[in-house]
């Protein structure tokens, strides 16, 4: 198994200014919009992106959710692990909001089904959009593209995405796994 | 561990303390479900579940049909008074009929006691135990120890009295092992007619006297007399009853600390227990009720992801 660099920490920096910033020019203040991070692992990314929204671009009153989709899976009972859910925290309604969905890899796409399901328990939003760090072209089983990518990678099935970030691993950085 | 050690829920006594950790675990999330505006996930779309009651029961088994539909699966429901159980059919030759009709999981109360563990050796389905006659009433235990959790953080080390009718009870029972299970300490408390000759080789203490039961502990789940199940009279007199072993506010104001009360329903207002116990801040009766449904969801979605496809 060999490991290649995709994103070093100071890749992953600009973009996420960059997705900052592309959020910004289409949310304004997002006083109508509210992010929520897909559990577990786009919940470290979303965490990341409304701290930098927060503290370089002084976005206030910034509503960011997380949300789990374990029970909305269409793969129950269909794969050999069982599935583990992790904690919902939304405490606001979505109800003619913006959302902004976020997630660390856009892959076939079913998790992102799921969630556009899920989120129907929490009311109707205005619309939805995604955001992704990492966009595995041509590896969709679903209709589904994001509204914003950080990178766009054509990495085969047998090859894996893996995303650090500070705080939980070692440094910030996104590697293409080779089987 | 993210499975369960069990391939149907028959008993408290076949379960493993890891078990019971992620049952709760994933209650906790059920419960968040249930507080939802929109109270349903849709994982269990392809399940079909048959609720097979066979004795009288309301809140169990709407519990149980309500835990059922917020996971989206297909219910049927069937109480044998209106069967053909009546006409003469074997238990065996009912369930089968209905599982012929393609029933992944069967939740079932029964009179007789083994008759979960009885079916489960003749049918193909999940058989989930809601009661069977004084043996076992394993979710109401599991939902029992969830709310002593949530109320008081933990159930180890925590002293609990069953206090009632045990002889005729399967909630105690169920009770008795799940607390253990998770190192909690019990005491039964009760007339000496209404407590069985060798409960105290489950490890559990006996105590006739209901003030010192109360000092002792931090919990007390208070059972009703069940009536229905005495062929004989086992105390002389139900207001004699109340008077030794009968809640009030006056015994709970006179001991040095606060308990936590609980109750299994259906409540006998005035004779186990006084209203104004049963609805005071000190009660959990209706949190029981509501942890009832997401402890069922739990039981019924980890159950459901062994059903073969």
């Amino acid at each position: 198994m060999s490991k290649k660099t995709l994103l070093n920490s100071k890749d992953i920096e600009i973009i996420l200014h960059r997705l900052a910033c592309q959020l910004i020019e289409n949310h304004n203040d997002f006083s109508n919009t509210v992010l929520i991070g897909l559990q577990p692992r786009g919940s470290y990314f979303a965490n990341r992106l409304a701290e930098l929204l927060k503290n370089e671009y002084q976005i206030k009153n910034l509503q960011l959710g997380f949300l789990d989709i374990t029970f909305f899976r269409d793969d129950f009972r269909r794969r050999d692990a069982p599935l583990a859910a992790t904690a919902t925290e939304i405490d606001f309604l979505v109800e003619g909001k913006n959302v902004v969905i976020i997630d660390d890899v856009l892959y076939s796409g079913r998790s992102i089904r799921a969630a556009l399901t899920a989120m129907q328990s929490y009311g109707r939003p205005e619309k939805i959009e995604l955001l992704v760090l990492i966009d595995r072209r041509f590896s969709r089983h679903l209709p589904i593209q994001p509204n914003y990518r950080g990178r766009q990678v054509d990495a085969i099935n047998e090859e894996k995405v893996l995303v650090n970030w500070k705080g939980i691993h070692k440094k910030d950085a996104v590697y293409i796994e080779y089987k | 561990m993210s499975e369960l050690s069990v391939e149907n829920l028959l008993g408290i006594k076949y379960l493993k303390t890891a078990d019971i950790d992620l049952i709760f675990k994933t209650a906790d999330h059920f419960k968040e479900v249930i507080n939802r505006p929109i109270k349903k996930v849709p994982s269990l779309r392809d399940i079909t579940i048959a609720n097979l009651f066979f004795e009288n029961s309301t809140r169990t088994k709407l519990s149980f049909e309500l835990a059922e539909k917020r996971l989206s699966a297909d219910v049927i429901n069937f109480s044998a008074a209106q069967s053909s159980v009546k006409k003469g059919e074997t238990l065996i030759d009912t369930v089968n009929n209905i599982l012929a009709m393609k029933v992944d999981i069967v939740v079932l109360r029964h009179a007789s006691v083994g008759a979960g563990v009885f079916l489960s050796k003749h049918v193909n389905a999940k058989i989930i135990n809601a009661g069977d006659g004084t043996h076992e009433h394993p979710t109401q235990a599991l939902l029992d120890s969830y709310s002593i959790r949530e109320k008081l953080g933990n159930v180890k080390g925590k002293k609990i009295v069953i206090v009632g009718d045990i002889l005729h009870s399967r909630v105690a029972l169920s009770n008795i092992f799940a607390l253990q299970l998770q190192g909690a300490e019990v005491k039964v408390c009760g007339p000496t007619t209404l407590i069985p000759k060798y409960i105290s080789s489950l490890g559990v203490t006996v105590e006739t006297n209901l003030k010192k039961a109360l000092e002792w502990c931090d919990v007390a789940n208070v059972l009703r007399v069940q009536n229905e199940r005495m062929d004989v009279n086992y105390f002389p007199s139900t207001r004699e009853y109340t008077q030794l072993f009968g809640i009030n506010q006056e015994i709970l104001d006179n001991l040095d600390k606060k308990i936590v009360i609980m109750h299994p329903g259906p409540i006998n207002r005035g004779v186990e227990i006084t209203s104004d116990v049963a609805d005071s801040n000190n009660s959990i009766i209706l949190n029981q009720v509501e942890n009832g449904v997401a402890v069922r969801m739990a039981v019924i979605y980890l159950l459901a992801q062994q059903v073969k496809r």
